[in-house]
This record gives structure tokens, sequence and C-alpha cells, in this order.
């Protein structure tokens, strides 16, 4: 039996042109599949820091990093354990409320610690940041008033405790450039 | 100073990124940028064609005196020229393109090289920089192309950023496992005025490749070999690549194990060593294919277990366990999991084996394939590689390959097409030394034969090369005849002409109830005098081609002229020669184990399986 499970990848790449392409690339090329991919950069102007959650058995997860480590632009990979790692998404979402319902509505993002960002007379517009887990929930408790509309940010996340996983990267990157 | 994370391994240039006393820094065009530094690399050798978006860099090129450009007629022949140059020296084969078709002419010999692991560097020219993106004229998106087939590849649009750009793909290419990496290089950055700078410094922070393998894994991997009963070194195109030939047989007289080497790695240990048990795979000797079925330990030294290799791959080996070393990690485990894997340098991990395995038997522990080699000589003696005899008065295929590898210096260098006669070639002939056999082992492109052998002999005029070829690769690619005759490059060719895609036609004859849809090329055998309807035309007639295009060419279809022609052929050395070998039609190749079936199932000739007891098991 095949169990897949997520994973959640932390990549320090060269901040260079094509090399999310290059990423993306190796993943349908290789038959990997994204659940979320977030891109961003970091404390070092010459890093960028991707967030990827991959659905893989353990294996086939041991030759995603290994491939994508023997991309020349990808400096270095760690695989964050959820329980040592805060992990968080964003979304932005646009909910059905008139002045009948609005204060219902309002009250859910009150319960979620959520933010309403924008209303209009029919419609309110939600931000809230959180676990996967927490924004699901938050959006099946909005579901029956009517979601117009929906964005979400890939998933990113950031380890526990004091150490930095970009502290000896920089330290090469320094070197070389 | 610099410290580079990459460390350097082979073929690299040291002046690259050790700065010395004589430091150069000129005003100059990106062009003369770009060819200052090919020489600086140490690049002899170009194989290109000039174009629109490649033109400025040609205009230095005509000044060099220290890089040959060898004008193809083809860019894939440039492609594979530049492979066959890499693999018969051991340098980073070059070739050049300009824009949009000339850079995708290459996206075939590059893809050859990735499957290889071929040091291979291909400069194209791109268009302007601000048409990039606009569709303009001749405009490719060739870094986008080649990304999946690349090891890496560059798009230059800042002319200052040429030396280092060059240097670093020269690196790339060269050091790890080697590979393809190509640099596109927009025309206006060629044209601009920069300032050349040498040496430079690269920055690779995200390349470093491991050499020094892991004291601790090749402990335990000698430690393993030693004690095992039924051990194989399985021999990949690595330790070639690796330059280990030396190491790999001291190794193996060391302890006594049998070796197998892949069609990437003929040559790496003599055919002809009592320790040979040939080559594994679809068809393979049958003990050096049984050898790995039984085996109690894969030592595994630079070899991938690709699928021609293992067959269905859940009953590869099944009894054994599995030493992987690679110097690709992502190799090891990829197909089969490995017991002891080590990721390392074949060189270096050979070397550090010798001095562990002799620890082991210093400390008192012994090895034993006695009885082993006393099953692996009854496979050998029992199935020997051989072909039936073609029938009357027809010749066979197999005969010509074994009489020119018989008739021909061992240190001749053999290119293969991709089919019969390339497996033929690679069983009838005996490689005694690395770097004799060029072939298309991973993509399998047929083509390949005549511009590898072109670039091999281009890289090494003073030794003697056969292209063996098919009929059907021949017509792929045989425009490059052409740039051998004009350029002083003479190669042999062999056309291995059965008037047929034979390989194709064989898979039709067991698979396909001999239904043979579009295999047939119609210039084979004449039958009684008069053409058979789907054969001897002589349609092109290859000994009028070949002299069309500047190369003597002759004829053989008779076997008791066959030693003649061969002797006809290498008495000459001032031009290419072409024979036309008019060879028996239906011949197959055997043994072989049918794709998607298990390397237990190996017949050693049609409708015979090898019966190996059961006592084995």
């Amino acid at each position: 039996m095949t169990i897949m499970s997520k994973h959640t990848l932390s990549v320090l790449v060269e901040n260079k042109p094509g090399v999310l392409a290059r990423i993306a690339a190796l993943f349908s090329r290789r038959g990997f599949n994204i659940d979320s991919l977030a891109v961003g950069p970091t404390e070092h102007p010459d890093i960028s820091r991707m967030t990827i959650v991959v659905n893989v058995e353990d294996l086939p997860l041991e030759q995603v990093t290994k491939q994508l480590n023997k991309l020349v632009n990808v400096i270095k990979i760690v695989e964050l354990d959820q329980s040592a790692a805060i992990q968080r998404e964003l979304v932005l979402v646009k909910v059905r409320a008139d002045a009948e319902t609005r204060s219902q509505v309002v009250e859910i993002v009150q319960l979620f610690r959520a933010k309403t960002v924008d209303v209009s007379p029919d419609a309110v517009t939600i931000e809230a940041t959180g676990s996967s887990d927490k924004l699901e929930a938050m959006l099946r408790m909005l579901e029956p008033y009517g979601i117009k509309e929906l964005v979400q940010s890939g998933l990113v996340a950031i380890g526990r405790g004091a150490r930095s996983i970009t502290d000896r990267s920089l330290r090469a990157l320094d070197r070389s450039a | 100073m610099t410290e580079h994370a990459a460390s350097p391994r082979r073929g690299d240039n040291p002046a690259a990124h050790a700065p010395g006393p004589t430091t150069v820094v000129e005003t100059m065009t990106g062009a003369q940028s770009l060819i200052r530094s090919l020489e600086a690399v140490g690049a002899d050798t170009v194989f290109g064609i000039p174009g629109g978006a490649i033109l400025p860099a040609y205009d230095p090129l005509m000044d060099s005196t220290k890089v040959r450009h060898i004008l193809v007629r083809h860019e894939q022949g440039a492609g594979h020229a530049a492979t066959g140059y890499a693999q018969a020296t051991g340098k980073v084969g070059v070739c050049m393109a300009t824009s949009g078709p000339g850079a995708t002419n290459l996206v075939t010999p590059i893809a050859d090289a990735y499957m290889d692991s071929v040091a291979m560097v291909a400069i194209t020219g791109q268009v302007a920089s601000k048409a990039i993106g606009t569709d303009a004229f001749q405009e490719a998106d060739i870094c986008g192309i080649t990304m999946p087939i690349t090891k890496h590849n560059f798009l230059v649009t800042d002319p200052a950023e040429i030396p280092r750009v060059i240097a670093e793909a020269f690196h790339i290419a060269a050091t790890g496992r080697p590979g393809p990496v190509l640099v596109d290089i927009a025309k206006d950055a060629l044209q601009a005025t920069t300032t050349f700078r040498w040496p430079v410094e690269m920055s690779l922070p995200g390349y470093r490749p491991v050499t020094k393998p892991h004291a601790k894994q090749i402990r335990e991997a000698a430690r393993m070999l030693v004690s095992a009963k039924k051990p194989v070194l399985y021999v990949g195109g690595g330790v070639h690549k690796a330059g280990a030939a030396t190491e790999l047989r001291i190794l193996a007289e060391l302890t006594g194990a049998p070796v197998v080497t892949t069609l990437m790695a003929l040559g790496v240990f003599p055919d002809s060593h009592p320790q040979h048990l040939g080559m594994p795979g679809m068809h393979g000797s049958v003990p050096a294919v049984t050898a790995l079925q039984k085996a109690d330990l894969l030592f595994t030294l630079g070899a991938r277990f690709d699928d021609r290799v293992t067959g269905k791959l859940d009953s590869f080996a099944p009894y054994a366990k599995v030493v992987h070393a690679d110097i690709d990690p992502a190799e090891i485990g990829k197909n089969r999991p490995a017991d002891v894997p080590i990721v390392g340098d074949a060189r270096e991990v050979l070397a550090d084996l010798i001095v562990a395995v002799q620890a082991e038997y210093d400390a008192g522990h012994k090895s034993d394939y006695a009885d082993w080699w006393v099953k692996l000589n009854e496979w050998k003696t029992t199935f020997p590689l051989g072909y039936e005899p073609a029938p009357g008065g027809e010749l066979s295929p197999q005969q010509v390959i074994e009489r020119i590898g018989q008739l021909v210096s061992p240190d001749a260098i053999y290119a293969a097409g991709v089919g019969q006669h390339q497996m033929w070639a690679s069983q009838f002939i005996n490689y005694e030394k690395p770097a004799t056999w060029l072939n298309s082992g991973g993509a399998g492109t047929m083509g390949y034969a005549v511009p590898a052998a072109m670039g091999a002999k281009a890289g090494r005029p003073e030794a003697v090369v056969w292209a063996i070829d098919g009929d059907g690769c021949f017509q792929m690619t045989n425009q490059e005849l052409v740039t051998c005759a004009l350029n002083n490059i003479p190669i042999k060719v062999a056309i291995i002409n059965n008037g047929s895609l034979g390989m194709v036609r064989q898979w039709q004859t067991l698979f396909y109830n001999q239904r043979y849809s579009n295999t047939v090329l119609h210039s084979g055998p004449e039958h009684d005098g008069i053409a058979a309807p789907t054969q001897g035309t002589r349609i092109p007639d290859f000994v009028l081609l070949s002299e069309a295009m500047g190369c003597v060419g002759l004829r053989c279809e008779r076997p008791e002229d066959l030693d003649a022609v061969i002797e006809q052929a290498m008495a000459i050395n001032d031009r290419p020669v072409v024979i036309d070998f008019i060879v028996h039609q239906d011949a197959m190749v055997w043994p072989m184990v049918a794709a998607g079936t298990s390397n237990d199932e190996i017949l050693a000739a049609r409708d015979v399986r090898p019966d190996f007891g059961d006592d084995l098991d």
C-alpha cells in the first residue's frame, strides 16, 4: 500500500531569472505533484526562498530533494517538520453579507481572529492567516453565506527556535560573490 | 581571496579560478571576449554553423589561431561531433549555432549528451536582448527548450558576463556528473564593447559535486564484497568518465570477482579478460545477465540501473544486496534501493576500495568465489555469443562487424548508430581499452555514428576511427561526410545495409506477426538478380552517394570479398571511406530479453531459453 503524505520543503535559491521555471519544470518532468508553492525574497538580496508543499511517498520525496539539489541555482533544501515549524497561509475571501447577515459573518471573523478589510452593502472581504486547518475551518463556517470570490496564498513556513537555515548558505554566497 | 564551494574534478581549467600574477584586462567586443574566453578554457575545436544572431562571434573566430572551427552541414552533426570529440579525448566538446532553427537543431544532440552524461558546451546566438520575447525573426527560447535536457544553461545579455559564464559552463560540463551546458548569447551582447578579464571568479554557490566517498561506507562495501559468495561488479559509464579503468582492474584482480560492463562502459575492462562476463541487459550475454540474476551482491560502480539493463525491475537480481557508488546522489536508490550507498567519483571510490579490501584480507577475512566461478564458467562455456551463418552466399552482418574488429588495430575507435548494428558492434568487436567505443546509449539517437566518428577523428587525428552504421541511420546524418572530406577527417564508415530498419523489423518479426509496417528501406540485397518488390532498388546508391560527397565508396556483397574490401578501406587514409555491406535481411540480435519482461526470460536465440537448473535457486 502506498501512503501519500505532505512534506514542506524550504528551498533557498539564487535570485536569478528563470529559477522558478527550472523548479516548476523539474517537478512536472519527473512527475512530482506540487500542492503549493510560495516564493519571495529573503534577508539576503541574492537569495530567494521557496516553500514547496509536495504530496508524495517517502522514497519519491528523497528523489525530489536529490533532483532539486542538482539544479545549479538551488543552494539549500530543508524539510520542515510540521511539529517544529510555523506554517502559515493567507486567504482573502469575499463573502455575501447584507444588513441581515453581516453581524453573523463578522462574528465568525472575530472567532477566527481574522480581519474584515472591506465592506460593501452586500459583501464583506475578509483577510485571514493561519494554518491550513484553521483556514479550512473558517471557510466551512463562511460557506453557507455564499463565497463570492476566494484567493489563497501558498504556504510559507519557518522553523521554530533560534537556528536559521540561511546562515551558512549566506556565508557560502558571500565567499563566492 | 576567493574560495569556491564547488571542488574541481577533471577537465577543469585551473586558470579559471586561481588568479595568478598574469591577470588580463582588455577592452574589446563581446564577440572577441567570447573567443578569448574559449581560448582561455582550452577549447581547441568548435563544430558549428554561422547565422544571423551568432554572426558577430564568427568574425573574431576567423582570426583565432587556437580555436579550430569545423563547418558542419547540419547543426545536429555539430552536436554529435562535439560529443564524439568529448568521449574520444576526455575534454569538453564544443558546438556553436545561431538562434532559432540553428539552436533547435542542437536539441537532439544535447538530449543525447544529457542521457549519456557527456561533457559538452553548446553556444548559441540569440536575437538582440530588446527583441527577446517579441517572436522576432529566428527567435526561439532555447534556454526554455533545453532546460530539461541540460545540466545547466545560461542566457547572457550583459557582455561583461561572457568570460565568467564561459568559465562556469566548462566547469559545470566537466565536473561532477558530466553533462551538456548551453550558453545562449544575445546578439547585442556580442556586438557591444566590453571589458575582457581573465582569470574570472566563478559564482556557483549551489554547485558542489561530492567526489570523495565516505570512509565508513567504503569499509562497509569492502566488507560485503569480501564476505559475498556470488558478487558481480556491475560497471557503468561513470567508471570510464572518471578515468578509473586501472583502478577497476586492480580491484577486480585483487578480489577475483566477475565483471560486467554496460553498453556505456565497454572497453573500461578488457573484453578478453577472463573475469569479464560481457555486457548485461536486453541484448547482453547470457553469462552477464544470468550472473546478475543469481548474484548475492551487486557491486555497482557508476551505473544507473537503466531499464535496458534491469528488464522488469521488480524481478531484477532478486537475491542481491546492492552496493551503489555514483557521483550523482540522485541515481542512488532511484530505481533500486541501495544497501550501501556511496556518493563519490568512481576513481576515488575504487582507489579507497582497493585499500579497504586489502585491509579486510590483512585482517584474515578471505573471499571465496570458487563455487560461483564454477557456475559462471559453465554459463560462459555453454552460452557464448554467436550467430547463425547467413543463407547461401549472403553476407551475415555479424560476420562483417566481427571481421572489422579482427582486422583493424585494437586501438581503433568505433562509433555506432542505433539499432541492430549497434548491438552487434557491442557484441562482436572486442574492446580492450577505454574510449574506443562511442554510442548513443541512453537516448538511442539514430544517426549518431557518422558525426560522432567525425568528432572523434577531429579530436584524435592519429587514431583509426570506424563508424559502424545502419542504412537507416546513415540516411539521417550522412551529410557530415562532406565535412569530413573537406576538412581532412578521414573516417571509415561501414554501412551494415540490410535494406530495413532492422531492429524495428526484428520486433515486428517477434511481436507483430511479421507484419513489416514501414520498416523496409528498399536498398537491400537483390534476390536471384531480380529486385524483390520490397528491396534491391539501391535507392540511394550508397557508393555513388559517398563518391558524390568526396569519399571513396566501396561495396561488398559476398563473404569471399569481405577481408579484401576491409583491407582496401584500411589502406586509404587521405579521404573518408564508405563501405556498403549488403547483408542478410533477416539476421536478428540475440540473446534478447523482451521489453518489459524479467531477465530470467532471456532467450539465447529464438525460442531457446537457457536451462539453469533448479539447484541454482
